[in-house]
């Protein structure tokens, strides 16, 4: 019988999305120009007081990567949906969930990976100490695989929708809210002198869950929508 | 062999068919007929496991498909409609993922002689994009090639193709059917293949 190990099909599947990625490359870019141009906006509206910008760098960082996380969800399943290759990858002799999974990532590859190297660099405009950059990019790092696989659940469920990119937004934003303010704390906590410990290992725990849940929970979606 | 039992199928609240009874072994050859809106693709994506049917069961060798789960899938082939092709990888690409995600093994030289045999020589780097409806057509069926399930589930196979590429069809066909394999589809263009006799099942 035919059959597909299951590191063989993560591998084919994650290099399948990231030959895509670079075909369609602007698609890429989109994302993190919107990342870059977002939190460069603050520190033009907001002015040049050093505090403030000190103060408010985690929370207009982490802002900024969910929201640009946001805007690459809906390409996740819909252009595999359109042309019919996400109706053969539900026939594929191997668990659908471990397919997902290995979407999600390839997804986090080219949307999530980006704003975690670009991060510090936007980091320094506000001014953030070294110590900050590095536990901001730990955050990231551990955050914002958390947001493509909640945002996976999300653009499954609407899958095929006219106005789906909106509603996904909708629904992923306010399940967002934990990554958002321990990513987000974290941060502030090493400028404050406290620990960060405990927000990086709940952070770590979210990324847990997520990952045992999420891929099934897509799956789970998916054949919903497939119907 | 695939048994199906009493089977219906609603969309929403309405109903398409009912009381389906039909089954297919080796080297059976069948039909779907029906008008437009009838339930043939319906049917076709049912046997698939994408839909669940209202009632009654569909058997592959004796097993529930959705018991069977993925021992199904690996013995069976699905094209839809859609060619499930991506635009951006050219055809040589694209057949090699779709086999490795089937979990065939395939070298290059037998994608291209495959694809060459679907008349498709001197295309096989050029990003599908480029490529005529018709042509991408013949790079989905030329999945059909590179596969060795026995069941084929072929929704409208003909679409677009030219009267060369109809007859290659028939062709296929035949010898799959040879080769103890069995083909369910549907069309509107008549297709017959040699030395077999069509079987017809016809919803209303």
């Amino acid at each position: 019988m035919n059959k597909l190990s299951l590191l063989g099909l993560l591998s084919l599947v994650i290099r399948r999305d990231l030959v895509l990625a670079m075909r369609r490359r602007a698609d890429v870019l989109t994302t993190l120009i919107f990342f870059v141009i977002v939190v460069s906006l603050f520190p033009l509206g907001v002015g040049p007081e050093m505090d403030m910008l000190r103060k408010m760098a985690p929370g207009v960082v982490w802002v900024a990567a969910l929201l640009a996380s946001m805007l690459s969800l809906g390409r996740m399943f819909s252009a595999d949906y359109l042309d019919g290759t996400l109706e053969q990858m539900m026939l594929v002799p191997q668990s659908l969930s471990a397919l997902v999974l290995a979407k999600i990532l390839a997804h986090w590859m080219v949307s999530g990976l980006p704003l975690v190297i670009m991060a510090p660099v936007l980091g320094l405009q506000f001014d953030m100490p070294a110590q900050a950059l590095w536990v901001l990019i730990a955050a990231l790092l551990l955050g914002t695989p958390i947001l493509s696989m909640i945002g996976a659940v999300g653009a499954a469920l609407t899958l095929g929708l006219r106005g789906g990119g909106a509603l996904v937004s909708l629904l992923v934003l306010p399940l967002c809210i934990p990554v958002l303010v321990f990513g987000a704390g974290a941060v502030e906590a090493i400028v404050s002198g406290t620990s960060v410990g405990s927000h990086l290992s709940l952070l770590g725990a979210l990324l847990v869950m997520a990952l045992v849940f999420t891929p099934w929970v897509t799956a789970l979606a998916l054949r919903i929508s497939m119907e | 062999m695939l048994e199906i039992s009493n089977l219906a199928c609603s969309r929403g609240d309405h109903l398409l068919f009912s009381d389906l009874n039909f089954s297919l072994s080796a080297g059976d050859l069948l039909q779907v007929q029906g008008a437009n809106g009838s339930g043939k693709t319906s049917l076709l994506r049912t046997l698939c496991g994408f839909m669940m049917p209202a009632t009654g069961e569909i058997r592959w060798c004796g097993q529930n498909i959705r018991e069977l789960g993925d021992a199904f899938y690996a013995e069976m082939v699905y094209l839809g409609h859609l060619n499930a092709i991506k635009d951006e990888l050219n055809a040589l690409e694209n057949l090699r993922i779709s086999a490795g995600l089937a979990g065939c093994k395939v070298d290059d030289k037998q994608v291209i002689a495959a694809l060459r045999r679907m008349g498709l020589r001197g295309r096989e780097t050029l990003p599908v994009k480029v490529l005529s409806q018709g042509q991408r057509r013949r790079v989905a069926l030329t999945r059909l090639l590179l596969s060795n399930a026995p069941l084929w589930i072929l929704d409208e196979p003909l679409t677009a193709l030219d009267v060369g590429a109809v007859g290659l069809m028939q062709e296929l066909i035949g010898e799959h059917l040879l080769n103890n394999g069995m083909v369910i589809y549907t069309t509107h263009q008549p297709l017959e293949v040699a030395g077999v006799a069509t079987r017809w099942l016809a919803l209303s």
